[in-house]
């Protein structure tokens, strides 16, 4: 009797989780390369202690979207190593749940990049978090799902080709633009001087609308991408 | 999802492409449960993209593979819980240890009692002591004995194995041949690629060369299969 579908899931990010924390190499160097822009950013916005008006939404997003990047190229990497990805495609068990396995997995390792980058860009930028902290955790979970949703697709796709690691950001930038604009000018709504919670619940919305078509999308055309035709 | 029941696998005028180079052209041959049939050929002759066809992996560009009364491509999922595949890559994660990596694997195919199972398997890798231990450190030798119950955790009908000898030394080589014989005793379907006569000539029952794409049987009879396998690939040429 082979697993349902949602504990395939379960099982495909309980392995990556697993092989995650005996290695720590994604989270070692996402969160270090994230931290590094994050700090190199506050070299020049932030002069005699003042930072730059509304530059934390931009540097927090650029570091999120470089480290996650650096992330899913890596996750596929290893799959390609010991060629597990065939083993996961010979298993009686559909591709979509091998998808949204990989991605939950990406997921859990970008929201600890958040939780160390988060505070950091706080605590160098000056933000104030006061009413706008459920509304920011929000953005960056319906943000970083569109992105990670988008990348976990083309990271499998790209995997057999032999430039996977230039053709990732090449590919993936352009088609998470939208995810970046609502993520950072949904940011910049609330981390403002006076914050702008209606304006940041519309570029949420859209957030989500994106997550609900990216999702879709990613889901439908998976199987097709994962065939050797 | 009940196991999909086969007794016969039949490669019928199968040809692949890569592009335009031809790996596969108008190759026919059948397997069957009970008896291991064995690919001899050149490097390159086609061998690996057979068995990818047969896994499910690639499809054909031309003609069909049957399982049983069964076409592959409307078997899908059940079709895969029947098969188990040994790469020459050997499908491990060289960050789990041998029993994680086992019943990873179990776990994705259901395999029932997963516990006893998962120990039956490292007792018959005969890795029980290093259970515990990353199959990254170990050996090639034990990777491949790790990757052989690996393959065979569901405990599959058709059984396809990709240079199963690689890394093994004399001692685990003869287990290899004993478990695969007992496999097949058990109404497996074996087929397996290899370029070690000398091993080969002990196990394969049937026995079909490839050579640039295409296949000719090796015919039973007098002499070692190395020379009747140099006789078919000369008729060939």
């Amino acid at each position: 009797m082979t697993p349902g579908f949602w504990k395939t899931v379960g099982i495909i990010a309980r392995k990556d989780l697993v092989v995650e924390a005996r290695s720590r190499e994604l989270l070692y160097t996402t969160v270090f390369f994230a931290v590094a822009v994050v700090l190199m950013f506050s070299f020049s916005f932030v002069v005699d202690g003042a930072p730059l008006t509304d530059a934390a939404a931009g540097i927090l997003w650029v570091a999120l979207a470089f480290s996650g990047t650096l992330a899913l190229g890596r996750t596929f990497e290893r799959e390609r190593q010991s060629e597990t990805l065939k083993a996961l495609l010979l298993a009686p068990v559909e591709r979509a749940a091998l998808y949204l396995g990989k991605l939950i997995g990406m997921l859990v390792i970008m929201s600890l990049v958040v939780a160390v980058v988060g505070p950091l860009v706080v605590v160098l930028f000056r933000v104030s978090l006061d009413g706008v902290f459920w509304h920011l955790l929000g953005l960056l979970v319906a943000g970083g799902l569109g992105f990670a949703g988008v990348g976990t697709l083309f990271g499998a796709m790209l995997n057999r080709s032999q430039s996977r690691d230039v053709l990732l950001p090449v590919v993936l930038y352009p088609l998470t633009v939208p995810v970046m604009i609502a993520g950072v000018s949904g940011t910049a709504a609330l981390l403002s001087a006076e914050p702008n919670m209606a304006r940041a619940e519309v570029w949420l919305s859209m957030l989500v609308f994106f997550d609900a078509v990216f999702l879709t999308l990613a889901l439908w055309v998976f199987d097709a991408v994962m065939a050797e035709s | 999802m009940p196991d999909l029941d086969f007794t016969t696998v039949r490669v019928q005028d199968v040809s692949r492409t890569y592009g335009r180079r031809r790996a596969l052209a108008h190759v026919s041959l059948e397997a069957q449960a009970g008896r291991v049939l064995g690919l001899f050929g050149p490097n390159g002759a086609g061998k690996s993209t057979l068995l990818n066809i047969l896994a499910t992996l690639l499809r054909p560009s031309a003609g069909k593979v049957l399982y049983g009364t069964h076409a592959s491509e409307t078997a899908g999922d059940v079709l895969r819980a029947s098969i188990g595949v040994l790469g020459h890559d050997l499908y491990l994660y060289p960050d789990l240890t041998a029993a994680e990596n086992l019943a990873f694997f179990g776990r994705l195919y259901g395999v029932p009692d997963l516990d006893a199972r998962v120990a039956e398997c490292l007792t018959l890798a005969r890795l029980t002591d290093r259970a515990d231990d990353r199959s990254g450190g170990f050996s090639r030798g034990l990777r491949q004995r790790l990757a052989l119950e690996r393959a065979l955790i569901h405990r599959p009908r058709l059984v396809l194995l990709d240079e199963p000898f690689t890394g093994l030394d004399d001692a685990s080589a003869h287990i290899l041949i004993a478990r695969l014989r007992t496999l097949a005793a058990d109404g497996a379907i074996v087929i397996m690629a290899t370029h070690d006569f000398d091993t080969a000539e002990t196990l394969v029952d049937d026995a079909v060369c490839i050579d640039r794409g295409r296949a000719f049987p090796i015919v039973a009879g007098s002499g070692s299969l190395r020379d009747r396998y140099r006789l078919a690939l000369q008729e060939t040429r």
